[in-house]
C-alpha cells in the first residue's frame, strides 16, 4: 500500500486532534466541568451581588442620587452589571493560565516527546493549547452572560443581540493572546512549580490593575498607567460597550485594535518560541 | 540504499554546556535487526534515542535514519519511524481505541484508513475486547501493548522502543517480548531499543551495544559478547589427587585450565561439546570424574567485564527520576 495516499498533506494536521484531546479532559471529567461552570457563578454572585457599591452612597443627602453617582463613575447605574462583565475577563484570565500548566504536564508525562517525534508541526502543538483554552473560555463566558442576565444584568440602551457575537470575538482575541503568553512563559519549564508560581505572582495584580472591578479614572496615577496598557482593560471595556453601555463605536474600535494587536504579537511570539525551544 | 538503517557518527549531546550525556558515539543498525542499547539508568540511552527520533538536536556529530539526516531532514525521519516511549503517554480518560486514533491523527492518516489499522493492531496485541474501555482500567502490560500499537499506526520502517518493559513484572515482561517479536515479523521492521534489563537484551536483541557514561563500550551479538569472555566455564573434580592440567589443555576448544581448591576451572568455547570430550579423555587415562558442572556466561559477566562494575544506576536528573517513577507506578497498577 502506498503510504502517501493515506496521509493528508495539510500543514495543520493534528491541530483538531490535539485540541480535542485537551477539551476531552475537561468535558469528559464531570467534576472539573462542573467546577469550571460553578466557579465564575460564585465569583459573580459574591463580588457582584454581595458587594453592593451603590449601597455605600448615602441616599438621604439631598441632591445626591446614588444612581446618578454610579452612572457618572462606572458608566452604568448598576454595579452588578459593571461587575458581571469584569467577571468574564476574570474567568478568561484564569482559564488561559492553565494552558501554561498543561505544557509542563505534557512534558513531564512524556506526551510532549511522543508528539515531537511525529510529523506534527511544532506550531500546531502550541496552537492546539491556545485553541483549547480559547474554546473553554468562550464556553465559560457564555455561561456567565446567561447567569448574569438571569441575575438581572441591565443591558445598555440600544443593545442588539448581535452584540453578543462581538463579545465572543473580543474574548477569542484576548484568549489567544493570554494563553500564548502563558505558554511562552512556560515552554521551557520542566517543573510544575514554575507555572504555579507565575500564576500566583501575576494573576491578581493583572486583574486589579485593570478596569474589571474598579473604574480606571479613580485609581492612583501609577496604577492608571499600568491599567491603561493592560489588555484586560480593553477587553473589559469592549464587552461593556457591547453589553451595558450605550455603545461608543470609536472606543470599541480602539479596544478591538488594541486587543487584536496584542493577540497577534503574543501568538506570534508563542509560535516562534515553539520552533526554538521545542527542538532542544 | 546502503544496508545500514541507522547510522551514527560522532553523535554527541551536551546539556547546559557541561553535562555530557552522549559522548561521540558511532554505531550502525542493519536492516531487519533488533539493536539494543544496554546500560544503567543515566548512561545516555534515552538521550540517544531522543536524538534519533528528532526530539533532541545533537550538539555534535550526525546520524541518519534510512538515509535521512536526523537534524536536517527531521520531518522525513518522523514520517518513517514509530516511537514507543518509556512513559505511558496514552490518555487515561480516553479509551484505547480513541488513543490510537489520536496517534493516527498526529501522522495525518486519513480516518477511514486509521480506523481499520487501529482495529487490526488491537487484534494483534489482543486488546480488541478492551478497545472501548478507558485506559485508566488497563493493567501495566495492557498499557504497554497499547503504546506499541500507537507506535505502529503509521506503518513505520524503523521502530524505536525506549525501555519497553520498564516496571513490568517478569511474566508480563516475557509476554511483551512476544508481542514485540510478533509485530516485528508482521511488519518486517528494524527495531532500535534501549533497556537496562540484561535478560531483556539477551532475549530480544540481535545485537547489543553496551553504553556507559555516554560512551559505547562494546558492540556485538549477545553470543559474541559472552564468548568474548573466553567461553563457558566447566568445573570438575576427580577422584585421585593428581594434576591433570596438562592433559586437559590438549583437548580441543579448551582455552585455560586452573586448579582451585581441589577442583579444576576450565574455560572453553562450546562447553557442552567440550565437556564429554574431557570426560572421555580422562577416562582413557584411568581417572574417574566425580563432579562436573557447566556454566554459560551471562550478560551480567559481560557487563562486569566491560564496564568494570555490575549494573547500577548512574546519577540522574530530577525529571528523569520523576518520569521513571511515574512509569513504574503506573505499570504496577
Amino acid at each position: 500500500m502506498n503510504e502517501t495516499s493515506n496521509v493528508s498533506k495539510s500543514k495543520l494536521h493534528g491541530l483538531w486532534a490535539l485540541t480535542n484531546r485537551e477539551l476531552k479532559k475537561w468535558y469528559k471529567a464531570p467534576v472539573v466541568f462542573l467546577l469550571t461552570i460553578i466557579q465564575p457563578v460564585i465569583w459573580m454572585s459574591l463580588l457582584g451581588k454581595a458587594m453592593n457599591i451603590g449601597a455605600l452612597i448615602p441616599s438621604n443627602i439631598p441632591g445626591v442620587d446614588p444612581q446618578a453617582v454610579l452612572r457618572a463613575t462606572l458608566g452604568t447605574g448598576d454595579y452588578f452589571s459593571f461587575m458581571a462583565v469584569g467577571m468574564i475577563t476574570f474567568t478568561t484570565l484564569f482559564t488561559t493560565m492553565f494552558s501554561g500548566m498543561s505544557v509542563v504536564w505534557d512534558r513531564r508525562l512524556g506526551f510532549l516527546n511522543k508528539v515531537l517525534s511525529t510529523p506534527v508541526s511544532r506550531s500546531v502543538i502550541v496552537l492546539s493549547k491556545v485553541l483549547s483554552a480559547t474554546l473553554r473560555s468562550m464556553f465559560q463566558a457564555a455561561i456567565i452572560i446567561t447567569v448574569a442576565i438571569l441575575l438581572g444584568l441591565q443591558f445598555g440602551a440600544g443593545f442588539n443581540p448581535l452584540n453578543i457575537l462581538g463579545v465572543f470575538a473580543i474574548i477569542f482575541l484576548i484568549c489567544m493572546g493570554m494563553s500564548s503568553l502563558f505558554i511562552a512563559i512556560n515552554i521551557r519549564s520542566t517543573r510544575i512549580e514554575t507555572p504555579m508560581a507565575v500564576m500566583n505572582l501575576i494573576n491578581l495584580p493583572l486583574m486589579f490593575a485593570s478596569n474589571a472591578l474598579f473604574p480606571i479614572n479613580y485609581m492612583p496615577d501609577w496604577l492608571q498607567a499600568v491599567a491603561n496598557v493592560n489588555p484586560l482593560s480593553y477587553t473589559t471595556d469592549a464587552v461593556r460597550q457591547l453589553l451595558i453601555f450605550s455603545t461608543d463605536y470609536a472606543r470599541l474600535a480602539l479596544d478591538f485594535a488594541y486587543v487584536g494587536i496584542f493577540a497577534a504579537i503574543v501568538t506570534t511570539i508563542g509560535i516562534v518560541l515553539s520552533w526554538r525551544f521545542l527542538n532542544k | 540504499m546502503s544496508e545500514d538503517v541507522i547510522k551514527a557518527e560522532g553523535l554527541t549531546k551536551v546539556f547546559n554546556h557541561n553535562l555530557v550525556a552522549v559522548d561521540h558515539i558511532n554505531f550502525s543498525v542493519k536492516h531487519g535487526e533488533i539493536f539494543g542499547f544496554l546500560g544503567p539508568n543515566g548512561a545516555g540511552k534515552t538521550t540517544t534515542i531522543n536524538m534519533l527520533i528528532t526530539v533532541l538536536k545533537p550538539t555534535e556529530g550526525e546520524a541518519s535514519v534510512l538515509g535521512y539526516d536526523i537534524a536536517k531532514e527531521a520531518n522525513a525521519v518522523r514520517n518513517i519511524i514509530g516511537v514507543v516511549p518509556q512513559e505511558y503517554t496514552a490518555d487515561e480518560d480516553l479509551t484505547g481505541y480513541e488513543n490510537i486514533l489520536l496517534c493516527a491523527d498526529l501522522y495525518g492518516i486519513r480516518r477511514e484508513v486509521s480506523k481499520k489499522r487501529a482495529l487490526d493492531l488491537l487484534e494483534l496485541v489482543e486488546l480488541t475486547a478492551f478497545k472501548n474501555k478507558r485506559v485508566q482500567t488497563y493493567s501495566g502490560g495492557m498499557r504497554r501493548r497499547l503504546e506499541l500499537t500507537c507506535g505502529l499506526i503509521n506503518r513505520p520502517k524503523v521502530l524505536f522502543l525506549d525501555e519497553p518493559t520498564l516496571g513490568l513484572d517478569v511474566q508480563t515482561r516475557a509476554a511483551t517480548w512476544n508481542y514485540v517479536r510478533t509485530l516485528k515479523k508482521e511488519f518486517g521492521m528494524t527495531l532500535f531499543m534501549t533497556t537496562h534489563y540484561l535478560e531483556e537484551a539477551d532475549a530480544l536483541c540481535d545485537r547489543i551495544a553496551i553504553i556507559d557514561h555516554g560512551k559505547i563500550v562494546v558492540v556485538g551479538t549477545p553470543e559474541e559478547l559472552k564468548e568474548s569472555l573466553g567461553g563457558d566455564i566447566i568445573t570438575l573434580s576427580i577422584q585421585k589427587d593428581v594434576d591433570i592440567t596438562g592433559l586437559v589443555k590438549k583437548i580441543e576448544h579448551v582455552k585455560e585450565v586452573k586448579k582451585e581448591n581441589g577442583s579444576y576451572m576450565i574455560k572453553s568455547e562450546n562447553g557442552e561439546v567440550t565437556a564429554p570430550l574431557i570426560i572421555e579423555a580422562l577416562r582413557k587415562e584411568g581417572h574417574v570424574v566425580t563432579k562436573l558442572s557447566l556454566m554459560k556466561p551471562t550478560l551480567d559477566e559481560v557487563y562486569l567485564q566491560y564496564t568494570g562494575k555490575s549494573m547500577r544506576d548512574a546519577e540522574e536528573s530530577r525529571e528523569a527520576v520523576f518520569t521513571q517513577r511515574m512509569t513504574v507506578r503506573r505499570a504496577r497498577r
